[in-house]
């Protein structure tokens, strides 16, 4: 009798909390993975494709989905380290295969330019451009929008008559930084 | 509260800031000489930007002469702030020059050749401040591009426009930075000025109180004001004790009225406005005389002068004229510091052509002995020995020891919960530590690349926000895309249903040709079955030699309907297409016709009818009975030369002819047993075609012929595949007729098997399992 009470009270209490946890899993349902989320807001978002994947959230669902973690050249290692904290991995050197060209000489922003002059209007620039910084039309002479411009670099190869070029960011008061070597630090031993 | 905070200030008590500093003051050295007024310089280098915000938008160009007090930007917004010409001249460039920035930067900067006249633009002096209403108060201010004079240059005229329920508007005379005497001297010399300058404020913001807050080290300044106010009950003079930094806006206030302002609030929250008191002199001048700020007093001081003096400079003098003025010592060998703002905020300039802005209260050109570190190339900074004297100093209540462990590590995260934000940039930290490191800078490098970072995080959000929608647009136009290509085709669709001459021309011709293969299909189907019930075998066969029929009269019939269409929709070549439409009309042979005359549309389903009729014509090679045919050839050939009537080009079919020709020679060397008759079609096609209406009396005679030739042909292929056939041929010489002739080949063909089938069975039947 004892033991059939033991049965019945713990077997409702086992479908008290079913009960409850079906009701939880149905009603505080997350769509999207929030990893995925949190990956894409540590890409720099330049859209460059420079990873293998057509953007940054593709790249991060493919991080939250198993692959390498240092394939974003725009990041650099900084991104990497960021990844490699969220997702609990070594953090790995980054993999140049990937990236385009050679590694820049120096990390300041660049971003596209057209040559004006030689534009032709194919609109072939337009079209490649992930984040919609270039304007014109047909026929016409396009332009970069450098305030829109993430400088990923996939406008360049699109252009038939070579007219868009990397340039780097003037320095301006509004963006230059503190330089540590015009104050002189020893490091000492 | 306001009450008893009055009640204090009336006493003489004050409350206290945490930290602070009392560095030697060397206010001395020109705190007791007048205000000089400098001769004119030859030029004036006036940067478009000289306050925090935007630059206004350029009025004058190149070669412009200007007169005194003439606007040379406009703002068009608020954040922008108009500058002036400080006397009159003649712009000789408007070109990028090193500006008063601790990068040593360049900016825009408008280059004023001085003409030495010194022409006024004409000015309305107002009389009377009743006069003005408060918006015209301000606009004055804005006009006249006055920006907070204390150091941070923040747009006079959005700090005065009227804001409800003030309680003090403090006016910050406490100078507390050494060396630097300005505002003192301001005060001494023009304190109704200044006062006037209070009074304006006053009818703008209408505060409860006016403190004007003025250190304890100025005391000529306390009475100049103190006199100045006697008379006026709301403002009160508040005599501070002297230390560094009193003059931060929110350590004065804490000073005043014991609240702190709380982290990332402004003072106006609590209802409490500042305004420095050359910033009250410039917003009188500009209210009452209508003169724009285009001056300013400028401490030039340091033991490395000769006459260190408080000067009015013009804004956009350069430095090396101001230097010069007051009598500089050169120093051997090595390049004189000059250090623009004062000893613990300022910074040192990269050229002496930086000239003077609105912000810019001090000039100091240290000694060696005076200021040992301005001259030292390398930093004696030496590891922190963690004594916790700069914490105790500071006036934000900050930990600078942790901050500077973080910022060397770059760890802004960290920075950030250390509240680098509220961090003032006083020094008081860097000038007590003993271990000389110079934690100032170190927080002005972090708090700049956090700047940067937000910056560059905001434009990734931006990147992010484009990226999606451009991705959103792409999927749009590609469902709409679709979209059209669905309308387009229901419209074709509806187009041809409509009653139209074009499209019931098209269809009846299309339902013409389906009814004829059908009522063949059933007349044979019925014979069929009638005849082969019995023997299953023959109904595959003839099973499979409806569908090729049905084929090849369905690749007919379209191909026919679309010249039809084509023909009637153009109406050209009258002679070409009367012809064409009137054979269509007589007799459904004629189908052959549009179907050759349109090589290329029907070309595909020629070649399977070729092809169908090429695999048949094997068959029939095979079989023996050649002669049973007989009856079935001749319907072929005079389908044939239908076929070839209608075509108008003798060249063409001359062509063809030739090509079977050759193909029939080369048959005939294979095929000896039917050479005669070979020879006697080849002759009798090339007649024929000559003749442009050759009839089928004529072919009737020759009716075995094409069928044998095409028989031949095939067999020729197959035992000996170097040799060419006809189609390969014609195609060499033309391809369009080359398919025509295929095809005529191949419907003479099926013709002949259909009969043949028809009327031997059972053959057929041994022939269909072969």
């Amino acid at each position: 009798m004892n033991i059939l009470l033991a049965i019945l009270v713990l077997g409702s209490i086992a479908a008290i909390f079913g009960a409850l946890l079906g009701f939880a899993s149905v009603r505080f349902k997350v769509d999207a993975d929030p990893i995925v989320d949190q990956l894409d807001a540590l890409l720099p978002q330049t859209q460059c494709g420079q990873c293998g994947y057509p953007g940054c959230k593709p790249y991060a669902q493919a991080v939250a989905d198993g692959e390498a973690i240092n394939k974003c050249a725009p990041g650099g290692e900084d991104t990497i380290k960021k990844i490699a904290a969220l997702m609990g991995v070594e953090v790995q050197p980054l993999d140049n295969s990937h990236a385009q060209g050679e590694t820049p000489k120096s990390n300041r922003p660049k971003v596209a330019f057209v040559i004006e002059e030689d534009c032709i209007g194919c609109t072939k620039c337009i079209q490649a451009c992930p984040v919609d910084a270039i304007i014109g039309a047909a026929k016409q002479m396009h332009t970069i929008i450098i305030d829109e411009c993430t400088g990923c670099d996939l406008c360049v190869a699109p252009c038939p008559v070579d007219c868009i070029e990397m340039r780097e960011l003037p320095d301006t008061i509004h963006n230059w930084q503190w330089d540590l070597t015009s104050i002189p630090v020893k490091q000492l031993d | 509260m306001v009450e008893s905070i009055i009640e204090r200030i009336t006493r003489g008590h004050f409350w206290d800031f945490h930290g602070g500093i009392h560095p030697p003051e060397q206010k001395f050295l020109t705190a007791s000489k007048p205000i000089k007024q400098l001769t004119l310089p030859k030029q004036l280098i006036i940067p478009l930007q000289q306050h925090i915000g935007r630059e206004g938008d350029l009025l004058v160009s190149i070669g412009d002469h200007v007169l005194k007090g003439q606007a040379l930007t406009l703002g068009t917004n608020p954040m922008m702030v108009p500058i002036h010409a400080p006397t009159s001249g003649t712009i000789s460039a408007i070109k990028l020059s090193v500006i008063a920035h601790p990068s040593g930067l360049s900016q825009l900067c408008i280059f004023l050749d001085v003409d030495g006249e010194d022409t006024w633009r004409k000015r309305d002096i107002c009389p009377d401040l009743g006069l003005l209403s408060n918006s015209e108060i301000i606009e004055k201010i804005s006009d006249a591009g006055i920006a907070g004079m204390g150091g941070a240059g923040f747009p006079t005229h959005i700090k005065v426009s009227s804001k409800p329920d003030i309680n003090f508007l403090i006016i910050n005379g406490a100078e507390c930075e050494p060396y630097i005497t300005a505002d003192d001297l301001l005060m001494m010399e023009h304190s109704d000025a200044v006062v006037d300058g209070i009074k304006i404020l006053d009818k703008l913001l209408k505060p409860a109180f006016i403190l004007v807050a003025i250190e304890d080290n100025k005391p000529k300044a306390i009475k100049a004001i103190q006199q100045a106010t006697a008379n006026i009950e709301k403002i009160k003079v508040c005599v501070v004790p002297t230390k560094y930094p009193a003059g931060g806006e929110k350590q004065l206030i804490q000073i005043l009225t014991g609240q702190e302002v709380a982290s990332g609030r402004l003072p106006i929250h609590s209802g409490i406005v500042m305004q420095n008191v050359a910033t009250c002199f410039a917003i009188n001048e500009a209210v009452r005389h209508d003169t724009p700020l285009i001056r300013r007093v400028v401490t030039v001081t340091g033991q490395a002068l000769d006459k260190p003096q408080n000067v009015w400079a013009l804004l956009g003098t350069p430095i090396n004229f101001l230097l010069e003025q007051c009598h500089v010592h050169a120093i051997e060998n090595q390049k004189q510091p000059v250090i623009m703002g004062g000893p613990m905020m300022g910074f040192s300039v990269s050229s002496e052509l930086v000239p003077i802005v609105k912000t810019s209260n001090c000039i100091l050109v240290p000694s060696k002995v005076e200021m040992p570190s301005a001259f030292e190339k390398e930093s004696k900074e030496v590891e922190c020995i963690r004594c916790g004297q700069c914490s105790d100093v500071c006036p934000s209540q900050l930990l600078p020891q942790e901050l500077q462990w973080s910022a060397k590590a770059k760890d802004y995260s960290q920075l950030e919960k250390l509240n680098l934000r509220d961090c003032i940039d006083c020094g008081a930290c860097a000038y007590v530590c003993p271990s000389q490191i110079p934690l100032v800078h170190y927080y002005r490098i972090a708090k700049a690349e956090i700047r940067e970072q937000q910056q560059l995080d905001l434009k990734a959000e931006k990147a992010k926000v484009r990226f999606e929608a451009r991705k959103l647009r792409l999927e749009k136009e590609k469902i709409a895309r679709q979209e059209k290509h669905k309308k387009a085709a229901a419209a074709r669709k509806a187009a041809m249903n409509k009653a139209t001459p074009e499209a019931t021309g098209a269809k009846s011709a299309v339902a013409a040709a389906l009814a004829r293969v059908k009522a063949k299909k059933a007349s044979q189907g019925l014979a069929q079955n009638r005849d082969n019930t019995p023997t299953s075998p023959a109904d595959l066969s003839t099973d499979i030699a409806d569908d090729q029929k049905s084929q090849v009269s369905a690749a007919i019939a379209r191909a026919k309907a679309k010249k039809k269409l084509k023909a009637e929709a153009a109406n050209k070549a009258p002679s070409s297409s009367e012809s064409v439409s009137e054979t269509l009309k007589s007799k459904p042979e004629k189908e052959q016709e549009a179907a050759t005359q349109q090589p290329s549309v029907g070309d595909k389903k020629a070649k399977i009818a070729a092809a169908i009729a090429k695999a048949k014509a094997k068959k029939l090679a095979k079989s023996t009975e050649i002669t049973e045919s007989d009856k079935a050839t001749v319907n072929c050939i005079s389908e044939k030369a239908v076929v070839e009537k209608a075509v108008n080009t003798d060249d063409k079919k001359a062509r063809v002819a030739a090509a079977i020709a050759k193909a029939k020679a080369k048959n005939k060397a294979l095929a000896k047993a039917n050479a005669k008759a070979v020879d006697e079609q080849s002759i009798e096609t090339n007649e024929s075609s000559a003749d442009g209406n050759s009839n089928s009396t004529k072919t009737d005679g020759n009716s075995s012929q094409p069928s044998q030739v095409a028989q031949e042909n095939t067999v020729a292929n197959k035992t000996d595949n170097i040799s060419s056939n006809p189609s390969l041929a014609g195609s060499k010489s033309n391809a369009a007729m080359d398919k025509k002739s295929k095809i005529a080949a191949a419907i003479a063909k099926a013709k002949a098997k259909k009969k043949l089938k028809e009327a031997s069975s059972i053959e057929k039947t041994d022939q269909d399992s072969v």
